[in-house]
């Protein structure tokens, strides 16, 4: 490959929980035409167009990328939707990625949106991301799939529910320095133990919200950037790595994967960092947005990371690691995570656009002071398809 | 402005076929009230819910182990909340890894009192004896089934 991947433009919605204002395209549209002036383009430039989107049910429309293909100016232009459910938003980076890495294309643009506020029902439609062989009569949801993770977590390390409230807590706190997040009202432990009990351990206020809004990103050749002068911020490392289907697989005897923790996650970061050159991710990474939707669930991101060893994160952030204006190591979830904003289709492209804007120093109040290497991953399916990635200025 | 929205209600049926393994496992469950597994003969593993294949070594699985109705908790959540078209709250389920098998299957787990989630949760917790119980009219469904603690 001749010259490396950048980014050169960012657009995100302001999440909320409905936008009554915007019908489905209005809100990819949105996200694009801010990431288009961010970069400064015309839509005549953009060879190819990379539409991230998950689970059609979602958003309510099936195969919604027909519907959104007139948002992002790809007429007369390749378009292909990518979906890896909850990983989607950064498979479809890395696909953009690999459309100009492989010289295919100068220019690429990935962008979608969702609404899954308008979705009554989103764990029935989580549900049916499970066989009808097998586990379709059970009541399985993402809700409750990493309720058990963390039940697998606590038993094996001995995290506790406040130690859960801990995440939450300090996520709201970066998540009200951030225009963008949904949840951006600060809490306390308190708060956290006395809200609602979910599906044991999981209370409410361990759950992300369900948001809407839409996020697009610019991404060019290293070539095409020199050569018009423009700012942008690199694509360093990045890899995806799968876990098989069977929850009942990640436990009992002789298995590959542990449902408390997240290998597959931790494979794709090893391919990612030694792509990257990074060596020592404790001390070389300042800025990890890491894909978790529920409190529990960034304990094992983080170890997976490897910015702490296995099981070791829940003391570490007993200890204030991990925070904004924290002494040492990495800010994790700055924006506040997908704890406080999590627009499906486009959460794990917000984690890439995220660590992007903090290498690039453009994160406003929720900026990490002099960060210059960003991590970020996207987790989808069944707790199954990884993606990582590391960007630098 | 004044801003509308639409009421929409998907009605979509299946009548998806289970092939072959698992209608085997099915009518083992409903016509005999056991519970079997595959057997992936190149890592001797006993896979439960039965695979035609191993998802670790890509080969077809041979022979039928029957497992349990004994096992041990290997994973549980208790959902005190309501999400539509779920069971009402609140319900246990979960994963048991069965006496012989090597992977855990999901099921229901009745037989404990749900009130408190702290006291429930310990007679829950990983590691716990269970043993399967069936209903008395079976249809040939993992609800067919279900685990309940074993008083020690």
């Amino acid at each position: 490959m001749s010259g490396r991947v950048g980014i050169i433009g960012i657009g995100q919605s302001n999440f909320q929980p409905r936008r009554n204002d915007a019908a489905y395209p209005d809100l990819v549209r949105e996200a694009v035409v801010i990431a288009m002036r961010d970069a400064g383009l015309e839509f005549d430039e953009i060879e190819a167009v990379v539409y991230s989107l998950s689970p059609d049910a979602m958003v309510g429309i099936g195969t919604a990328e027909r519907l959104g293909v007139d948002a992002v100016g790809a007429r007369n232009k390749r378009f292909l939707r990518i979906n890896t459910g909850g990983a989607t938003g950064i498979s479809s980076v890395a696909t953009a990625w690999t459309h100009i890495a492989s010289g295919a294309c100068d220019v690429v643009l990935t962008a979608g949106a969702d609404k899954v506020g308008e979705c009554g029902d989103s764990q029935t439609v989580l549900n049916k991301i499970w066989d009808p062989m097998y586990e379709r009569s059970l009541p399985l949801g993402t809700i409750n799939m990493l309720a058990m993770s963390a039940v697998r977590y606590a038993h094996k390390y001995g995290m506790t529910q406040e130690d859960m409230a801990r995440v939450v807590v300090k996520n709201r706190r970066h998540a009200s320095k951030n225009p963008h997040a949904h949840l951006r009202t600060e809490t306390t432990i308190e708060e956290v133990l006395a809200s609602r009990m979910i599906s044991w351990p999981v209370k409410l206020f361990d759950c992300c919200p369900q948001s809407s809004g839409g996020c697009a990103m610019v991404l060019a050749s290293e070539r095409w950037i020199r050569q018009r002068g423009l700012e942008a911020v690199w694509i360093t490392g990045l890899a995806h790595s799968s876990e098989t289907y069977y929850l009942g697989d990640r436990m009992g005897r002789g298995y590959t994967a542990d449902h408390a923790d997240a290998h597959a996650l931790k494979a794709s970061f090893k391919k990612s960092y030694a792509m990257a050159g990074i060596k020592d991710p404790r001390k070389q990474v300042h800025a990890a947005e890491l894909y978790a939707p529920f409190s529990n669930t960034e304990f094992h991101s983080i170890e997976a990371a490897d910015l702490a060893d296995l099981g070791a994160s829940p003391a570490m952030i007993r200890e204030g690691a991990f925070a904004l204006g924290a002494n040492a190591g990495a800010v994790v979830n700055p924006s506040g995570g997908v704890l406080c904003t999590n627009a499906i289709a486009v959460t794990a492209m917000v984690r890439v656009a995220e660590a992007a804007l903090q290498v690039w120093g453009r994160a406003g109040e929720r900026q990490i002071k002099g960060a210059r290497v960003g991590i970020a991953s996207g987790n989808g399916g069944d707790h199954q398809f990884f993606g990582t990635m590391v960007v630098e200025a | 402005m004044e801003l509308l929205k639409r009421q929409e209600d998907w009605k979509i049926t299946y009548t998806h076929a289970l092939g072959e393994t698992a209608s085997w496992f099915y009518v083992q469950i409903r016509d005999h009230a056991k519970i079997y597994g595959k057997r992936d003969a190149k890592s001797g593993r006993v896979l439960v819910p039965p695979r035609a294949f191993s998802d670790q070594t890509l080969e077809p699985t041979t022979d039928w182990v029957e497992v349990g109705p004994g096992g041990v908790i290997e994973a549980f959540t208790i959902v005190y909340d309501k999400f539509n078209n779920l069971p009402d709250p609140p319900y246990a389920f979960g994963y048991v890894m069965l006496d012989g098998a090597d992977t855990a299957l999901g099921g229901f787990f009745k037989g404990v009192e749900l009130t408190n989630g702290e006291e429930a949760a310990k007679r829950l917790a990983i590691g716990t004896r269970v043993v399967t119980r069936f209903a008395e009219k079976r249809i040939g469904d993992v609800l067919d089934f279900w685990f309940e603690p074993v008083s020690s």
